[in-house]
């Protein structure tokens, strides 16, 4: 698979520097998102706001009433967990053009319950006038800046850091899903990290005579509820959601509310964090633990089929295993 | 833009315009009006490079709250004057003060005094806690502590792009207990941004009460000094106090003036209240009888016929 180096760090110092009225901010969290280049070679364009994120969202407020389009970058989790009345009253309510960027979504760090934001999704999308993506891959993080910046109002990126696969050859667009399986037998629901599970998946799938559908989210907010139902109502057994986050308030839910509005009955098992916290780990080990990988995905596709499918750990495809301590991350975070 | 009366004028007419409606619907934010009448009075009519009014005397009605679809939506503070390089913008910090700073707006002629009748009224814009639609207000306030960050990105933005004209801070003492108020004033000082300035209404009381007894906050004065602001002390009612304060040089950093005031000034009446002050509302209309004959007869104005209403 070809994994790409930092494509956030490229990719926003890019659209930065020809868009003078865009500004990088940062609590202290610099090179950790990658922008410590951007920083100290365009000093005039970074405002650094330090461990204060309360302070920089209502500030980014009154940049964006003065015309500006800051992009905050952190870890996901510090743009809303504590600033959470500053982002309602300072840039949501308003619908100002404050861009944030959070890195380190779900259980993409080893940081545990402070670092993970696993209820983001399902904070943002109900915030009014929120737009909320998810980048999937390399391509789609290097997408996402221009793609983020178009929006009339607020959004909320997660992002992805560090070396990052390229799943996809075409760029990141508001409100188009990919659909990269069309099969008839079960529908399957991904974004960000878990995109790549299913991808790992579908090709034993295959073997076993599984016929799969799989559709990739990047837009999660506005959600495109009518092409879900139209998705869901072409297959045979049901649908699977797996997500990055907490079942409850993300993906799961949005497929969920999508089918009961429509009046389609299918058959919808959620994967994702049940109802828990995580806890710090790797990736691969907390996937696994949590029953968010490839693995349980083909459970749960058994159990929709009712048919046994013999796949086992080693008829999956390597876990790409990524070591704690990367040359391309800043720190072991 | 210069008004006919005097700040001393503006000021009465403040009070007396809380007074008169607080006394006619059984409460309101009469407190801060003795407390502040002066510095909104001096913001308005004097320290301030406002523009004229570009909204009608007469608020309109809400119409709605900003979505993608709500295009025509604006905010209040084109009463505050236009938008442009040269002129100062104002944010009331705490938002509850929104009586107090809609007569001002009264008395210096920016809005009609049928203004003040849609107060608190369903489907008005005239609403009890100033929101951005509010007349005078830009951004929503209503949360304490929020005010001061959001003038300084305002104002650094403002400085980047060349604009000779400064933003102000109306703030409360109550907000140096929320930490976000030291974030805004560290990362003001941190960025130099000296076109930001706050007068803050110290009148030592919040909604349970008297400061030192709800949390002790020290000496704000020193505290801000450390966090990097430039401080200015003076009597809130003693206008040339505040002119002098006001115009205390601050390169580099921002102007805290710190405009101690009494919480009853102008209605001594209201001390038989004390520390119950936030909130105006009467417990007897034996006592509203009493506070309308006593409170008018210090102002110098006829007392409230209640009879009307």
């Amino acid at each position: 698979m070809d994994m790409v180096n930092r494509p956030y760090a490229s990719a926003f110092e890019a659209y930065a520097v020809q868009h003078p009225e865009v500004l990088c901010l940062s609590a202290d969290l610099t090179s950790s998102c990658e922008i410590d280049g951007f920083r100290d070679r365009h000093p005039e364009q970074f405002l650094s706001l330090g461990m204060a994120e309360q302070n920089m969202l209502s500030f980014a407020g009154g940049l964006g009433l003065a015309g500006f389009r800051p992009f905050l970058h952190s870890f996901g989790v510090f743009l809303y967990r504590r600033p959470y009345d500053q982002l309602m009253a300072s840039i949501a309510y308003p619908r100002r053009k404050v861009r944030l960027m959070g890195f380190l979504p779900g259980v993409t760090t080893p940081g545990g319950m402070t670092h993970q934001a696993i209820e983001d999704i399902s904070v943002m999308r109900t915030i009014p006038n929120m737009t909320v993506l998810e980048a999937g891959d390399a391509t789609e993080v290097e997408s996402i800046v221009a793609e983020a910046d178009r929006v009339d109002g607020p959004v909320y990126c997660r992002i992805l850091r560090g070396s990052v696969p390229r799943l996809f050859d075409t760029p990141l667009r508001i409100g188009r899903m990919r659909v990269l399986a069309e099969g008839d037998d079960v529908l399957v629901v991904t974004a960000g990290i878990t995109t790549e599970e299913a991808i790992r998946a579908r090709g034993a799938l295959a073997r076993a005579g599984v016929s799969v559908r799989h559709l990739h989210l990047n837009t999660l907010k506005p959600f495109d509820a009518a092409q879900i139902v139209d998705h869901a109502a072409s297959v045979r057994h049901g649908v699977v959601t797996l997500e990055n986050h907490l079942v409850v308030g993300g993906i799961g839910s949005m497929v969920a509310e999508a089918l009961a509005e429509a009046g389609l009955a299918r058959r919808l098992i959620r994967l994702g964090l049940q109802d828990t916290y995580a806890h710090g780990g790797s990736r691969p080990y907390l996937m696994r633990y949590y029953g968010m990988d490839a693995l349980a995905l083909v459970r749960a596709i058994e159990q929709l089929t009712g048919h046994a499918t013999g796949i086992d750990e080693g008829a999956l495809e390597a876990v790409r295993i990524e070591a704690v301590h990367s040359a391309v991350k800043a720190e072991a975070l | 833009m210069r008004n006919e009366k005097s700040t001393e004028e503006v000021a009465r007419g403040i009070r007396a315009r809380v007074f008169e409606h607080t006394i006619r619907n059984n409460g309101g934010y009469l407190s801060q009006a003795c407390s502040a009448a002066e510095q909104l009075a001096f913001l308005y009519n004097e320290a301030l490079n406002l523009g004229p009014s570009t909204m009608p005397m007469v608020p309109p009605p809400f119409s709605g709250v900003p979505s993608a679809s709500n295009t025509g939506y604006v905010t209040g503070a084109g009463y505050n004057g236009p938008f442009d390089a040269v002129h100062d913008r104002l944010f009331i910090a705490p938002a509850h003060y929104a009586l107090v700073a809609y007569a001002c707006l009264i008395e210096v002629g920016r809005m009609a005094p049928e203004g003040l009748e849609m107060f608190n009224k369903d489907g008005s814009s005239v609403e009890m806690i100033g929101a951005e639609h509010s007349p005078g207000m830009e951004v929503h306030n209503g949360t304490l502590g929020i005010g001061l960050s959001t003038a300084a990105g305002l104002a650094w933005g403002r400085k980047r792009l060349g604009h000779a004209g400064r933003v102000c801070v109306f703030m409360s003492d109550g907000e140096v207990q929320e930490g976000q108020t030291w974030e805004a004033v560290q990362a003001a000082a941190h960025h130099g941004i000296d076109n930001l300035w706050a007068i803050m209404d110290v009148n030592r009381q919040q909604c349970d009460g008297a400061m030192d007894d709800v949390m002790t906050v020290g000496d704000i004065a020193t505290k801000f000094r450390d966090f990097g602001a430039v401080v200015a002390e003076c009597d809130a009612h003693d206008l040339p106090a505040l002119r002098t304060a006001a115009a205390t040089p601050h390169p580099g950093r921002p102007l805290i003036v710190l405009a101690h005031s009494r919480p009853t000034q102008g209605m001594e009446s209201l001390m038989s209240r004390f520390p119950r002050l936030h909130y105006v509302r009467f417990k007897s209309e034996e006592e509203r009888v009493r506070m309308n004959a006593e409170i008018a007869a210090e102002l110098g104005v006829a007392p409230v016929p209640l009879e009307a209403h």
